[in-house]
């Protein structure tokens, strides 16, 4: 019985996991229609930032509030990954709206360079972050463990969800986003500088992959590639769950860990994959637009 | 519509310009290729002999494979300042072999025809080395490679100075049956050396009066082992033998621990855990598991502490030693050691004066078995430490005969 709750568990913690992968990405490619190779990279720098931090505190600061370092380190890779991405919607993105193999092509160049960048700054091999030490260790019931950082991982990604739905929904700011996502031409002939709306959009997705690098430091290697293992399960979810649906991109998380999981139990890991690709491809022969997909009334 | 048409009739051309570039510029450096193509023999006139380091500089595999880079280009500047190799100065050829297999073919004929390299050091995964093992023996080169693999391979253009399977993995196998337990899960990454060798493996623990109580692989870069632990919590193992290579560790490692797994409940052997891979993983989930190798920093023998004193000065302080590394630097010393025995740059000359060449290496003498082109070892069991290095556990007193298709071993047969 114990397993069946652990790989319940599991399932809902790989999909937290994905999802907080894919949320960025539902905006800058689901939103935005941008095909960023990059987005793995901001991941990248979430973690790296993850790690900077912790190396900050434990000089600077008392040991005593080390701890705490992962509390800073939140909101520092947030702010970076929404620097980085303000920085290449300006100077790259901007010229490639309707050009997308263009962007393709190029924001992989960029996530080359990213990449080669990391391992000039912090040296080729790993880095390793210690995990703070409130979340070691895990809630046991029934004889089946929970890991407090598989618990604290759901939490983000539930608040990372929730805060920006409420942006998109109940700030003017996110209904300006919305409203240019859905028809930009007549947004912007209402007034809404869309360059801006663009701009701030794109950091806003990138800040969130900033945000899920620096919770994958506590489950997963910091290296200069680790952006590589996630973009591609990123662009699964987001397609599979609608482009330019928030609530399909959780349904595409969410059932993407649970079958994920309950096929590498019942097979391995690497038919699991197969397994997974291969549901979603037949899936999207009967439903091409994804499982939820906003309907617009804009002429395509 | 039009509009959309004209886009992407413009990418097109665009797509085929650049094609048909790439394309011109292919050729143009293939047919260079070619004009090298007869005369392969090393280019030895002037005072140099130049040989090639090919390593992934860039790329998953650079994680690893900088450190090579680094010892082979300090063992070439210690020769160098002791005067060379049969008089001249050895000029390293740096190439990047891009953690990309085909590169990796590319850029060895490249050093061979072009550059008319005496020898190449290089390679790190089993698939870089099958990509340029039939470069080498088309060109009659001669490939240094420096890392523990699957064995089942001796090609007569490779020299192996890293461990082959009986020289690691066996010796570590009966060790844990009469130490640490007779149940073993078997964890791989999914690719070629981890299925080789857990195929020996099954084979041995048969003979040996192991059990399997699993063998599971996931992919390259796999970094959520949720389900696998919750497999290795149903099956209850006493030992996991564990040949996952780069990232993966890292999570698996992380993960385990979070599982409430420590190496007091089940003791977990690595074969790709070196002092590197410990610092980018993080000490405290490692202490208490082991590693099997043929060296470790903590080697206790004179050209050891030379050995890591001479590679932290040249490196940093920060920087550690480990097995793949210390093979890599022996390669150079066994490779120029050689060609002074044969008084020649030639290839077969070398490898024919090759055989029964020894070398005081920081990990304890090495010799060269002329029948294989292996190097016998001594294979060692460590223990990791909290301060990120290895606590010498076993070792097999004498340097190991390598044996690469296991012919020594009744229960291999018939395995190859």
């Amino acid at each position: 019985m114990a397993v069946v709750f652990t790989q319940l568990f599991n399932g809902i913690s790989l999909g937290s996991i994905l999802l907080l992968i894919a949320l960025g990405l539902a905006i800058t490619f689901g939103l935005m229609n941008v095909i960023n190779m990059a987005h793995g990279e901001f991941i990248m720098a979430g973690a790296y930032t993850t790690y900077v931090v912790q190396q900050a505190f434990s000089h600077y600061v008392p040991a005593a509030l080390f701890d705490y370092y992962y509390i800073a380190a939140i909101p520092l890779s947030f702010l970076i990954g929404a620097l980085l991405g303000f920085i290449l919607e300006k100077t790259l993105i901007r010229f490639l709206y309707h050009r997308p193999l263009d962007s393709l092509l190029a924001t992989w160049g960029v996530s080359l360079i990213l990449q080669q960048a990391a391992r000039s700054i912090f040296g080729a091999p790993n880095v390793a972050v210690t995990a703070p030490s409130w979340l070691d260790g895990g809630l046991t019931i029934a004889g089946a463990v929970f890991p407090y950082k598989r618990l604290f991982i759901i939490a983000l990604a539930a608040v990372c969800m929730i805060a920006l739905y409420l942006y998109l929904d109940k700030t003017a700011a996110g209904r300006k986003m919305r409203a240019v996502t859905l028809n930009r031409s007549m947004a912007s002939s209402l007034g809404v500088s869309t360059k801006k709306v663009d701009a701030a959009a794109f950091a806003i997705g990138s800040g969130l992959a900033g945000i899920a690098g620096c919770a994958l430091t506590i489950l997963g290697p910091i290296g200069s590639t680790i952006g590589m293992y996630y973009i591609v399960d990123a662009f699964m979810i987001v397609i599979l769950g609608g482009i330019g649906s928030l609530v399909g991109t959780v349904f595409g998380a969410l059932s993407i860990g649970m079958l994920g999981t309950v096929a590498e139990f019942w097979t391995g890991a690497s038919m699991a994959k197969v397994i997974v690709f291969a549901a979603i491809i037949a899936f999207l022969q009967f439903k091409p637009a994804g499982l939820l997909s906003a309907r617009t009334r804009s002429l395509e | 519509m039009t509009g959309i048409k004209k886009f992407w009739g413009r990418q097109t051309i665009i797509a085929a310009v650049s094609a048909a570039a790439l394309a011109l510029s292919g050729c143009a450096a293939s047919s260079a290729l070619n004009e090298g193509e007869e005369k392969p023999a090393a280019d030895t006139g002037g005072d140099t002999v130049k040989v090639g380091v090919l390593h992934s500089l860039s790329g998953t595999m650079a994680i690893s494979e900088v450190s090579l880079r680094d010892a082979e280009l300090m063992a070439i500047e210690e020769i160098n300042a002791d005067g060379g190799v049969l008089g001249k100065q050895i000029e390293p050829i740096v190439e990047d072999g891009a953690s990309d297999w085909p590169t990796f073919a590319e850029k060895a004929k490249k050093l061979l025809q072009k550059d008319e390299a005496a020898a190449v050091f290089g390679g790190w995964t089993s698939a870089s080395r099958k990509a340029m093992l039939p470069v080498f023996e088309q060109n009659n080169g001669l490939l240094w490679y420096p890392v523990q693999y699957e064995g089942m391979e001796s090609s007569p253009n490779i020299f192996y100075t890293g461990a082959t399977t009986n020289q690691q993995i066996v010796p570590s196998v009966t060790w844990l049956l009469e130490n640490k337990g007779k149940s073993f899960f078997l964890i791989g990454s999914d690719y070629v050396f981890p299925r080789t060798a857990n195929k020996e493996i099954k084979a041995q623990l048969e003979a040996e009066g192991g059990t399997l109580a699993g063998e599971e692989y996931t992919p390259l870069g796999h970094t959520d082992y949720s389900t696998l632990i919750s497999k290795i919590k149903e099956k209850k193992p006493e030992v996991i033998y564990n040949t996952l290579n780069g990232d993966s560790n890292v999570a698996f490692f992380k993960q385990l621990k979070d599982a409430g797994i420590t190496a007091d409940d089940i003791t977990v052997l690595s074969v790709s855990i070196a002092e590197e891979e410990i610092r980018g993983i993080g000490t405290d989930i490692l202490t208490g598991h082991y590693a099997a190798w043929n060296y470790f920093q903590t080697t206790d023998t004179p050209e050891n502490e030379k050995f890591v004193a001479s590679y932290k000065e040249a490196y940093g302080d920060d920087r550690v030693t480990g097995d793949p590394i210390e093979a890599a630097y022996n390669a150079v010393y066994l490779w120029a050691a050689a060609v002074e025995k044969a008084g020649s740059f030639e290839v077969d000359a070398v490898k024919a004066a090759a055989g029964g060449i020894e070398f005081k290496a920081p990990g304890g003498t090495v010799t060269i078995d002329g029948d294989n082109q292996h190097t016998y070892k001594t294979a060692r069991i460590g223990e990791i430490q909290a301060d990120g290095q290895f606590k010498e556990v076993w070792n097999s007193g004498e340097p190991v005969k390598p044996d690469p298709y296991l012919e020594t071993y009744p229960w291999a047969e018939g395995l190859n």
